[in-house]
């Protein structure tokens, strides 16, 4: 009796053999691109991919949080804020060097996010989600009231930054190569126990203080780590924009990232790549759909509650519809169709 | 001082608004434990309901109100049966979310429609202030305040001796057990959405007809969560005293050191209160510490 052989296609191909050469030459090739990239595109482009590289590592720091710890956090914005604030600090009175910033910035927000997860992950329940709203009202109100130092509704200025003689460029490879670590940390956290952990806490939390597992430790880790991984985009973001002012950091910002988690997958890092690609790009596209459609009259008055609607909905309508978000439908495109309460850690 | 408690009483009577909305949190909760972000969204939908059938329709303010309370009604139930009854047996995060984008897409409807600036509702309460001795109090506070208080008599009456009321705080001990004894529960959820939406709607309307309505009303009204939080998520007497207490705070704090500190000290309330009481002030003994 002959075997009959699987059709002969790429996707086959790559899942009869997970690690092969195949999947190698795939990174290689991935890594090829990003690396050639800005010599191929234009100013626009370069610009959007550090965006997007940017709201990458927020959208995972969020997903380390939100999906693999179970956790509600909507104050992820504000903890952007503290990176940016106090990198943005640090470099103007210091004038340390952007990785020290940046490590300074991810350092602020994790312990600010620990002060405000002590009292509210001590419970159970959705307490995290007030006290992650505490944080975003009242790290808001410190940037915009500590004038002094934060500059206030005017904002912080911070010097060009020229990284490796090639300005622009030289940033997008830093954003490229720091998104890049990050992913791969945050992938490999999830083979190590305080990674297993924080999953095992979110599926039965009994169950994983019977293994031993401290519980509030690791709730208080997954929210910490999401926090600096915010901290190390906000930083990333003043020196991308240049200024900081409280604006950057609302509540809706919040929603936007909660909404990357949602729409790209939770619990998946490759759901948060494809989350936060989509949604930096969504509001590029709505703008570019409106003014064809509009002739460019009156935008801004559109614009805002339009995109707060489809936030709502991409939230609505993933966790209705496809709970694992974009990484599901991919999945099931490709004949993988389990459902998500069955592998939740996809 | 004389100061203070003029301050003081105009406090106590803005916090009617969050006891009538924290009323219409408590009941959801208690009956579905969903977690309702888009409270501050159905109170802000509630006034412009208003505003839609009284001025924009023209047809006068009583069919205004029932026109409101009727819509907010069928709009809760719609969240309600469409959105939140497929989740059922889901994680509470995943509710939580679906109600947070809930609150964002009436947020940006509302917006769309009706646009960024303030609007007026019409003028059902009396302006002329009034006077305890040489305490001046502003009319509309006082009148939205007899109103608010008679609205949540009547709620409380209701939710204590009706039959309906009897059932959602079966539904709220025992799930299982009330359904065993022939509860209806999925009904039961529906009646509590629908009635909080209303409650929703009255303070909306309160609130919008001291100060206007704009759609950040929701944002603002936001702060309920934290007068739940503040009484304890389950009490319903609770969240009478929660709710002026916080109005309280809101209007000394904002008198004396500026508006910019109102929007986040009830949080840091609610942040301590953690600390040192989980349960809030009046909260059954349900939560669990870890």
């Amino acid at each position: 009796m002959t075997k009959k052989s699987e059709p002969y296609s790429f996707v086959a191909l790559v899942r009869k053999h997970p690690n092969s050469s195949v999947q190698a030459a795939l990174w290689v090739a991935l890594t090829l691109v990003v690396l050639v990239f800005p010599t191929f595109s234009s100013v626009y482009f370069v610009y959007m991919a550090c965006l997007i590289g940017i709201n990458i590592i927020a959208t995972v720091g969020l997903n380390l949080t939100v999906g693999y710890g179970g956790l509600l956090s909507i104050g992820h914005s504000a903890f952007l804020g503290v990176g940016a604030y106090v990198s943005g600090l640090m470099w103007v009175h210091l004038g340390t060097p952007l990785p020290v910033n940046i490590i300074g910035g991810a350092g602020a927000a994790f312990l600010v996010g620990i002060a405000f997860g002590v009292p509210s992950l001590r419970i159970k329940g959705v307490y995290l989600a007030i006290g992650t709203l505490a944080a975003q009202y009242s790290l808001y109100f410190i940037f915009q009231q500590w004038a002094s130092v934060t500059g206030g509704d005017r904002g912080l200025s911070l010097p060009k930054l020229d990284v490796f003689g090639m300005g622009e460029t030289g940033f997008y490879y830093v954003v490229a190569l720091l998104t890049a670590l990050l992913l791969i940390a945050a992938k490999n956290l999830f083979r190590t126990r305080i990674g297993r952990a924080f999953i095992a806490v979110r599926e039965r939390d009994y169950a994983a203080e019977v293994l031993g597992i401290d519980v509030v430790q690791s709730k208080l880790l997954a929210f910490g780590l999401g926090a600096a991984y915010a901290g190390v985009a906000g930083a990333l973001g003043a020196a991308f924009l240049r200024i900081i002012t409280p604006d950057q950091f609302t509540l809706i910002v919040s929603v936007f990232f909660l909404a990357a988690v949602v729409v790209g997958g939770r619990a998946s890092i490759l759901g948060s790549i494809l989350g936060a690609v989509f949604m930096t790009l969504m509001p590029e596209i709505l703008q570019f759909f409106l003014r064809v459609v509009s002739g460019g009259a009156n935008l801004a008055v559109v614009i805002v509650p339009l995109r707060e609607i489809i936030f709502g909905s991409l939230i609505v309508g993933f966790l209705l519809f496809e709970p694992r978000g974009l990484v599901g439908l991919i999945e099931r495109a490709f004949g993988k169709a389990e459902t998500f309460d069955s592998k939740p850690e996809a | 001082m004389h100061q203070f408690i003029e301050y003081s009483i105009i406090g106590i009577a803005s916090g009617g608004i969050y006891v009538l909305a924290a009323l219409g949190f408590i009941i959801i909760y208690k009956a579905s434990n969903v977690f309702n972000f888009a409270m501050g969204e159905m109170m802000m939908l509630g006034a412009y309901f208003f505003y839609l059938v009284d001025k924009q329709l023209g047809l006068g303010w009583i069919i205004g109100l029932a026109g409101a309370l009727g819509l907010s009604a069928l709009l809760a139930l719609a969240i309600e049966r469409g959105l939140l009854r497929p989740l059922l047996g889901r994680p509470p995060v995943v509710l939580v979310m679906v109600t947070l984008g809930v609150g964002s897409i009436l947020r940006g409807f509302a917006g769309l429609i009706w646009g960024p600036d303030v609007v007026q509702l019409a003028e059902i309460l009396p302006r002329k202030p009034l006077f305890i001795g040489d305490l001046l109090i502003p009319g509309k506070l006082a009148w939205s305040f007899l109103w608010v208080g008679l609205l949540a008599g009547a709620f409380m009456v209701y939710y204590r001796f009706s039959k309906a009321g009897l059932a959602i705080r079966a539904a709220s001990s025992d799930q299982a057990t009330a359904e065993g004894l022939g509860i209806n529960i999925r009904g039961v959820f529906s009646l509590t959405w629908v009635m909080g939406g209303m409650l929703a709607t009255a303070a909306g309307i309160v609130a919008g007809s001291v100060n206007g309505v704009t759609p950040q009303l929701g944002l603002v009204a936001l702060n309920v969560l934290a007068v739940v939080m503040f009484a304890g998520m389950t009490s319903v007497g609770g969240s009478l005293i929660a709710g002026l207490f916080i109005g309280w705070m809101e209007t000394i704090v904002g008198a004396y050191l500026g508006a910019a500190w109102q929007n986040f000290l009830p949080y840091v309330v609610v942040l301590l209160m953690m600390i040192v009481k989980p349960t809030g002030l009046f909260g059954e003994h349900r939560i669990e510490r870890i």
